[in-house]
């Protein structure tokens, strides 16, 4: 059964990129702890809204953990701290005890500028996968699906690259603000596959020299990333990206 | 005279008719496509399919999403998986199978010549995907692997994981990418779309809202694509994400698209249960659990009971006394029954009193049999983040292995209950693909085309996909062929100014009404009165019922609303504001279709007209049609025009899946 607790929550409000921000607090009493963290924060907003205030902003949308729109740091954490990764929606308020204070922040990075509250721009992610994060074809020309056939192995590798969520949590984790594991994740996976081999060395070129464009900081391998990621991608796909980047340039 | 509607079917048998449109439609020729612009809203499946497919061909593509980035569209939380007639399991699938199980599972409502062409085009969606790399699960021997979802004997089901939805849309996102990337996209996010805007008959433009600014902004095209998902969230509680909404569908039907078989909306038998009044929102477990999940209630009241007091648990209660309900009842499909047939099975049982958690609303979805047969490794790479995230919000594990009774090991099962999951009424469109309105295009689940009243598991995807990447492109070329001829519009015309303007009129007054309410303190409101009174079991009295409390609720809407802060910037109330408005006029549509509808079928179950067995009594005779509805004004009730439906492939009969 669930039991209800008492938080202080400190959140961060800030009106737009250029604007300085600053915390304000807010006391929630007797939430039940099967509640989400999002749903907490949801219950703090009809309260802001009913004194007449305006609500905490923050991004969010599926709640299921799949669309990588959350991104809240929380207390000190990219999406909180749970047993194993998961991202701020599946977050839940039995994580936390009674009478604590969560703080909130937006992730903090060059890369994502805050537009308001805790609503950061991550469209550079987008930028990034424009460069080169696809394989070229044409709709309506492929062959049979099982001309291609793949070994389980590299498939199923090829699949827990390919979970990558796109939430940024890497970023605002690495003290570089490297965008190393988001972009390993997806050069990995399709550099696992036959269908993406054609355009490997291009691709990885063309991401990282994004990437670099976009002031995205380098990896020092202090594999922050990887600690915070909620969908486990580790930091051999960015040993994998070195090597697809290194045979690229060698063959230049 | 009463109204009539042309679908636009093609001459023919139905194996011949989308080769007979596509031998037959006119083209437009390479020069003329770059003098072509397309307005395509929404990138989820459906959408960003789309726009990447129009965009390699040569066409000016404009593609608007509400959310930062194309890859956050809903259809990401897909888990399951994708239909396909493949046949790769050599178990006797063929296109004819895939239509008929997709017919006959739309319990014969759905138009014969879109569903035949639907499961024509899903082989290519398959060999599409697996060229873009989209990483497919495998078998040792490096072929593609199978499973079976509801409504089907074969295993027709491509996945990914848990995720296909996930990994088909990166699939679709990326090639969009590459699009963006080649000057043919451009790419519009945290804008939504406000209104469409009609020009001489035609669709030309739309008014978007830039999100982030807070200003509206005019875009001219030839053509306009709909692609914005369903109107799950009129009922607040959902599988629905909580940006989802119909806004865009709602403002086309406000300008004269018909809105189609709205009563026609799935619940999902198997999400997590609703605790509590604080919940945002509910999540779905994927139909493909059904696959080694046994359904089941205790078939002793008493133990039902105990359940719900908390004094006994699942686990403690022996085979026995366990009722496998579905395998019961329907012995040929057992737990792989459609989902609506399952979603009123388990509230039939809670109805009676079996149901097993503390609020009654809840039945078990065990895994022991095939832990014991398959062990629990095997059930962890099939469903590995389905047990995880099932802990994370319930905070029990389905592989623990909780008790044992006569040798036999029995696994914590889930708890789970039907919830609204997606809407198989929307835009009606014809063969093309096109609405009423010339120029407005409706693709993925916000149109009503190829699901009759309920969709079979795995379907959406391969439909979103179909109709963006294999139908649209070549449908919409028909309509562009003499376009290009046509001068391009100015945005400064007064047709435009008059939907800026009506526009602005209407978030000048959401801003303006200043009273008590918040946004989802009515939308919760509006949810209750959805699900209670045209929700699993319809009556006329019920619907009647809802009408007028929701007309109560509209009038608290429009006199008590509060928005906070200003119209200026990010307001994200504000959008909520406009949102909830729409819901409530899809919310009162779903309701008078289902009061217009005298019969039960698919996903509309109205208890007057139930066999003795409780299975859906449809009526042939008298509702053997498209419901299509045309808006007539805010105060006046919407006017009903039939589209006739024509069988001529499939027999028309009675589901069965007993045996």
């Amino acid at each position: 059964m669930a039991k209800n607790i008492s938080v202080t929550i400190k959140f961060w409000k800030q009106n737009g990129p250029k604007e300085k921000g600053h915390f304000d607090t807010h006391e929630l009493k007797n939430i039940p702890d099967d509640t989400s963290f999002l749903e907490a924060l949801d219950i703090m907003n009809e309260e802001l809204i009913g004194e007449g205030k305006e609500p905490f902003v923050f991004d969010h949308d599926c709640r299921e953990g799949i669309c990588g729109m959350c991104s809240l740091y929380i207390n000190g954490t990219p999406h909180g701290k749970t047993e194993r990764g998961a991202t701020t929606c599946q977050l839940y308020m039995r994580r936390f005890k009674d009478g604590d204070v969560i703080t909130v922040e937006p992730w903090r990075s060059a890369g994502f500028p805050v537009i308001k509250d805790c609503m950061v721009d991550r469209a550079a992610f987008d930028k990034i996968m424009q460069a080169g994060g696809y394989t070229t074809i044409r709709t309506g020309q492929a062959q049979d699906a099982n001309a291609i056939l793949i070994p389980k192995e590299d498939a199923d590798e090829a699949m827990d690259c390919a979970s990558c969520i796109g939430c940024g949590a890497c970023v605002a984790a690495c003290k570089n603000g490297s965008a190393m594991l988001f972009v390993s994740s997806k050069v990995s996976q399709l550099a696992l596959l036959p269908q993406g081999k054609v355009e490997a060395a291009r691709r990885a070129k063309a991401m990282v020299a994004k990437m670099d464009e976009l002031g995205f900081g380098n990896c020092t391998n202090t594999r922050a990333c990887e600690a915070v990621c909620p969908k486990c991608e580790t930091i051999s796909n960015i040993a994998r990206l070195n090597r697809e980047f290194i045979c690229a340039k060698l063959a230049d | 005279m009463a109204k009539t509607i042309n679908s636009r079917i093609p001459e023919g048998p139905v194996a011949q008719k989308w080769e007979n449109y596509k031998a037959h439609q006119r083209l437009v020729n390479p020069k003329n496509k770059l003098k072509l612009d397309v307005i395509v809203v929404g990138t989820g499946l459906a959408g960003a399919s789309a726009a990447a497919s129009l965009g390699e061909m040569g066409f000016n593509v404009l593609n608007f999403c509400i959310q930062d980035s194309p890859r956050r569209a809903h259809s990401i939380a897909a888990q399951g998986g994708i239909n396909a007639a493949k046949n790769y399991q050599n178990d006797g699938d063929s296109v004819y199978r895939l239509f008929y199980d997709t017919v006959k599972g739309g319990d014969y409502r759905a138009r014969e010549a879109n569903v035949y062409r639907l499961a024509e085009v899903s082989n290519n969606i398959i060999d599409q995907c697996v060229a873009q790399g989209v990483p497919f699960a495998r078998e040792y021997g490096g072929m593609l692997a199978n499973r079976s979802f509801g409504g089907a004997q074969v295993s027709r089901t491509f996945y990914a994981k848990g995720q296909t939805g996930q990994q088909l849309l990166l699939g679709a996102y990326s090639s969009l990418s590459c699009q963006v990337n080649a000057g043919k996209v451009k790419l519009f996010t945290r804008y939504e779309m406000e209104d469409v805007v009609i020009v001489d008959g035609r669709a030309r433009g739309i008014i978007a809202k830039n999100l982030v600014t807070g200003k509206l902004e005019r875009f001219t095209a030839n053509a306009v694509v709909i692609a914005t998902g369903g109107y799950g969230n009129t009922y607040f509680l959902s599988t629905n994400a909580m940006g989802c909404n119909c806004t865009a569908a709602v403002q086309c039907y406000r300008k004269g698209a018909y809105m189609a078989n709205p009563s026609y909306v799935q619940i999902h038998p198997t999400c997590i249960p609703v605790h509590g009044d604080k919940q945002s929102k509910l999540t779905l477990m994927s139909e493909s659990l059904r696959n080694d999940g046994r359904i089941w209630v205790p078939k002793k009241l008493e133990d039902a009971k105990a359940l719900q007091a908390g004094t006994k648990q699942g686990w403690e209660i022996p085979e026995e006394d366990r009722d496998y309900y579905l395998e019961r009842r329907y012995p040929a499909f057992g737990n792989l029954v459609p989902r609506d047939v399952a979603s009123r099975a388990a509230k039939e049982r809670c109805d009676k009193g079996f149901g097993v958690n503390n609020t009654g609303l809840a039945v078990f979805l065990d895994f022991s049999e095939s832990i014991n047969r398959l062990g629990l490794d095997a059930m962890k790479q099939r469903y590995g983040n389905l047990f995880d995230m099932y802990e994370e919000i319930t905070d029990v594990y389905p592989g623990d292995l909780a008790n044992e009774i006569n040798g036999v090991k029995y696994y914590k099962p889930m708890m789970i209950y039907p919830a609204i999951h997606y809407t198989m009424g929307g835009i009606w469109v014809d063969y093309e693909l096109q609405t009423s309105i010339p120029g407005l295009f409706a693709i993925g689940e916000c149109n009503f085309s190829d699901h009759g009243a309920n969709r079979l598991g795995a379907s959406a995807l391969m439909q979103g996909l179909a109709d963006g990447y294999f139908v649209l492109p070549y449908t919409i070329q028909n309509y562009l062929a003499d376009q290009s001829i046509w001068p391009k519009v100015s945005t400064e015309l007064p047709e435009f100014d008059e939907a800026e303007k009506g526009v602005q009129a209407e978030i000048d007054r959401l801003m303006n009404i200043k009273g008590n309410r918040s946004v989802d303190s009515i939308h919760k409101e509006l949810g209750h009165i959805m699900w209670e009174y045209v929700g699993m079991g319809r009556t006329a009295e019920g619907l009647k019922t809802g009408i007028q409390k929701m007309k109560e609720l509209q009038k608290e809407f429009d006199t008590n609303l509060f928005v906070p802060g200003t119209k200026e910037g990010l307001n994200v109330e504000l959008d909520k504001a406009i949102h909830l408005r729409d819901f409530f006029t899809m919310g009162e549509l779903v309701a008078h279709d289902a009061l217009s509808r005298n019969e039960s079928c698919g996903g509309h179950f109205r208890e007057e007209y139930q066999t003795e067995e409780g299975e859906a009594k449809r009526d042939d005779e008298n509702f053997f049609y498209v419901g299509c509805w045309e808006y007539q004004g805010k105060d006046a009730d919407p006017e009903l025009i039939k589209e006739p439906l024509e069988y001529e492939a499939i027999k028309v009969q009675t589901r069965n899946y007993k045996n």
